[in-house]
């Protein structure tokens, strides 16, 4: 709490306000307050007016996230970057030929395209009330990584967030699935994780860019994945991203949840995320 | 019953009412979504044309969802005021257009008549207008609300200070507080959507605004906006809540997605009222709506977005709101996709409400989803301040870094206030002039870095 003081009394004795030769602009005298939050705060003013400077801030931030929407995912790269690390990714397409598809019809990117589904042959399935013989030969866990609504965070995030899940969570890694998604939403890991007879699915899909986050990973978790699963029955980790939560805090809560939806047999709002945090969270100190 | 119209050589006929509705909407992506929307141009003024010439009663007498069914549609009935009704009784749906637009058809008039409009008929006629008629009409609706001061007045505007912070930390809220009331923000509402859904947490908050409201004896009120459960937990714990904030929604099936009932948010309002927390007057509800809800929650019955929304404004007129919010642009663009349908809808809701009743104001909203920016803002914001908007939302920079979406500034509510002369609650416009913020006009004074909201607002005051 040491740096809460919000006046600096020296500062007090200066002119109070700027005089207007200074500068067109009517400066705010709490820009030290910046640094308690990312809101755009103490911008000045020129009239009632946003000053230029920040009419250009503004604009190219939401440039950037106007691109994360609708630059397309450089699947290609992504595949071989994993490739790389160890995975074995399988590329689909959901049934949204295009963005504007995509973003008009939500119904289209959740479901998997027909001329896909022989990349993912049907697997014994696990199921609600799995036998013990079905879990004994299940997947545990299937993986999904979607472009959803920001390219950016999926290419700057997917990959460093995976290996910092297989360093949290013990499971069979050699014969984890992989699944990248083109024009997905977050229910198509339901057939996927289905398909794949996965007793959980976690989809990586890029979130809805803020002006501020423009490249933000979000993760859902749904135990027993098949088409129909309902929104209250996932958990959701947001804004994985390093100026939001950190690749290995994000991966922590994944593995406490995967570990607590297998053990409860549930996912959704019936099991909470009670995880001890690794650190205190960003922002707070 | 069917219904039926000739264009030309081509005949035209919709199934029912809420074919009509639907396709006389004007062109919105959630009613395509929908399976609802007009299949062409000429299909969309023919079912205009047939809901021009259509009886204002035929909504009395053919509910669009049936009355077993739906509470909403129970409450929209029961709750009709035929003496009020009387003096439109005889009229089409055409014809109660042109008498809106009549000068004669005064606030007075219009607030006489507004128990009689059921939002079926408002809808009905609002999608026989053009924008400018949505917007001469709503300017003649009167709404005023109170609780510590006095909202919907004509000439004035209000703000909602929207100081969220994505972590609900105390200081990063108190600093975007701050900029917003030296902003001159703040007479609608001080209101916190909260990220953390920990009651706890959540009762830092209500302290925190209390705390800054009566140490600096501020005319407004404050809201977490948060489940109506919570809140009601929070009154029976001895939070100091001011207003009960829920969303709300035009059908009982969306409103059960919300986990709301008629029944708990009259609940709602009593704890609320229990606490006798508003010197002024006891409109203690704060609503949120939005085109699109009902679709999204499976809950629209074949009814058009526009129409679901509006029914909306039949649940919230019930409980005497002080503040009803249409977050226009945050659903998306598979139910609004551009700026042009978002202006459209923000129109429409705003009339609506006003016919209604209800105290209006637009969240002036886009996602980075949605083709539109910040020009499609300033063009809504500056149509609906003409048409007496009751408020808008202030959030530093218009940039909402917990929500993730944009919305209206501080700045932007400077704007209309020099473009159009448009005052603040007047409690809260003597406030400022008190505080040296503002002149005796509203007009904003420059503060030195020894003001005394600079030094003493609480988790900023110096240490």
């Amino acid at each position: 709490m040491s740096d809460a003081a919000a006046i600096d009394e020296s500062a007090i004795d200066e002119s109070p306000t700027l005089p207007a030769s200074a500068s067109l602009v009517q400066p705010n005298p709490w820009e030290n307050l910046r640094r308690h939050t990312a809101a755009r705060i103490a911008l000045g003013r020129v009239g009632s007016s946003l000053p230029t400077a920040e009419v250009l801030r503004l604009g190219l931030a939401h440039a950037q996230a106007r691109d994360a929407v609708h630059d397309p995912l450089d699947f290609a790269a992504l595949r071989s970057e994993l490739e790389a690390d160890g995975w074995k990714p399988r590329q689909v397409r959901s049934q949204a030929p295009n963005r504007s598809a995509y973003l008009l019809r939500p119904d289209l990117g959740r479901r998997l395209n027909a001329a896909d589904l022989e990349l993912l042959p049907p697997q014994p399935a696990a199921g609600d009330v799995a036998t013990d013989v079905a879990t004994d030969v299940a997947t545990e866990l299937a993986i999904v990584v979607a472009d959803g609504l920001s390219s950016a965070a999926v290419r700057q995030h997917a990959r460093p967030l995976l290996a910092a899940l297989r360093a949290s969570f013990d499971t069979d890694w050699a014969n984890t699935p992989v699944v990248l998604v083109e024009q997905g939403r977050v229910a198509i890991g339901d057939e996927i994780g289905a398909r794949l007879g996965a007793r959980l699915v976690a989809v990586l899909i890029g979130e809805r860019p803020g002006l501020s986050s423009p490249a933000s990973l979000g993760i859902y978790l749904t135990y027993a994945p098949r088409p129909g699963r309902m929104d209250s029955e996932r958990n959701c980790i947001s804004n994985v991203r390093p100026e939001g939560l950190a690749y290995a805090q994000a991966a922590h809560k994944l593995a406490y949840l995967c570990r607590a939806a297998l053990r409860r047999q549930l996912t959704g709002v019936d099991l909470k995320d009670d995880s001890p945090l690794l650190a205190p969270p960003l922002g707070s100190g | 019953m069917a219904f039926r119209c000739n264009v030309g050589v081509r005949g035209y006929v919709f199934a029912d009412l809420r074919e009509v509705m639907a396709k006389a909407s004007p062109a919105r992506s959630g009613d395509t979504l929908a399976g609802l929307g007009a299949a062409s141009y000429e299909e969309r003024m023919a079912a205009r044309m047939v809901l021009a010439e259509l009886p204002l009663k035929t909504f009395l007498d053919q509910a669009l969802i049936p009355y077993e069914a739906d509470e909403v549609t129970r409450l929209i009935v029961d709750r009709h005021d035929a003496a009020a009704f009387a003096p439109i009784s005889h009229l089409s749906v055409g014809d109660f257009r042109d008498w809106l637009l009549l000068d004669s058809t005064d606030s007075i008039v219009l607030a006489a008549l507004a128990p009689g409009v059921t939002p079926e008929m408002a809808a009905a006629v609002s999608k026989l207008m053009r924008n400018q008629d949505l917007i001469l009409v709503a300017r003649k609706c009167r709404v005023i609300t109170r609780f510590r001061n006095t909202i919907g007045l004509p000439g004035h505007l209000s703000v909602r200070l929207q100081p969220n912070h994505p972590t609900d930390d105390l200081r990063g809220i108190a600093a975007s507080l701050l900029d917003g009331l030296f902003y001159g923000a703040g007479d609608a509402v001080i209101g916190i959507n909260p990220a953390s859904d920990s009651l706890s947490a959540m009762t830092d908050l209500w302290h925190m605004l209390d705390e800054v409201r009566t140490r600096f004896d501020i005319p407004t009120q404050s809201c977490v906006l948060t489940h109506v459960t919570t809140q009601i937990q929070a009154i029976e714990r001895g939070a100091p809540v001011d207003l009960v904030f829920q969303s709300i929604a035009g059908t009982e099936k969306t409103n059960a997605s919300f986990g709301v009932s008629l029944a708990l948010l009259r609940e709602g309002r009593e704890a609320a009222l229990s606490l006798k927390r508003g010197n002024l007057g006891d409109n203690v509800m704060y609503f949120e709506t939005g085109q699109g809800s009902a679709l999204s929650a499976g809950g629209h019955h074949g009814v058009d977005q526009q129409t679901c929304e509006a029914r909306a404004y039949a649940v919230a007129r019930e409980f005497k709101p002080l503040l009803t919010n249409t977050v226009v642009g945050f659903i998306g663009p598979e139910y609004l996709y551009d700026g042009k349908q978002i202006i459209r809808a923000g129109l429409e809701d705003h009339f609506c409400g006003k016919l209604l009743g209800v105290p209006m104001g637009c969240d002036v909203c886009y996602t980075n989803h949605a083709e539109a920016d910040q020009d499609d803002m300033d063009t809504l914001m500056t149509l609906l301040a003409n048409a007496g908007l009751t408020f808008i939302m202030g959030i530093p920079g218009a940039d909402d870094i917990m929500l993730n979406y944009q919305s209206t500034s501080f700045h932007d509510a400077l704007y209309l206030r020099s473009l159009l002369g448009l005052k603040r609650a007047p409690e809260f416009d003597a406030w400022l002039a008190r505080m040296g913020i503002a002149d005796d006009r509203g007009h904003l004074l420059d503060v030195g870095r020894d003001h005394r909201l600079l030094r003493q607002l609480p988790n900023l005051e110096a240490t």
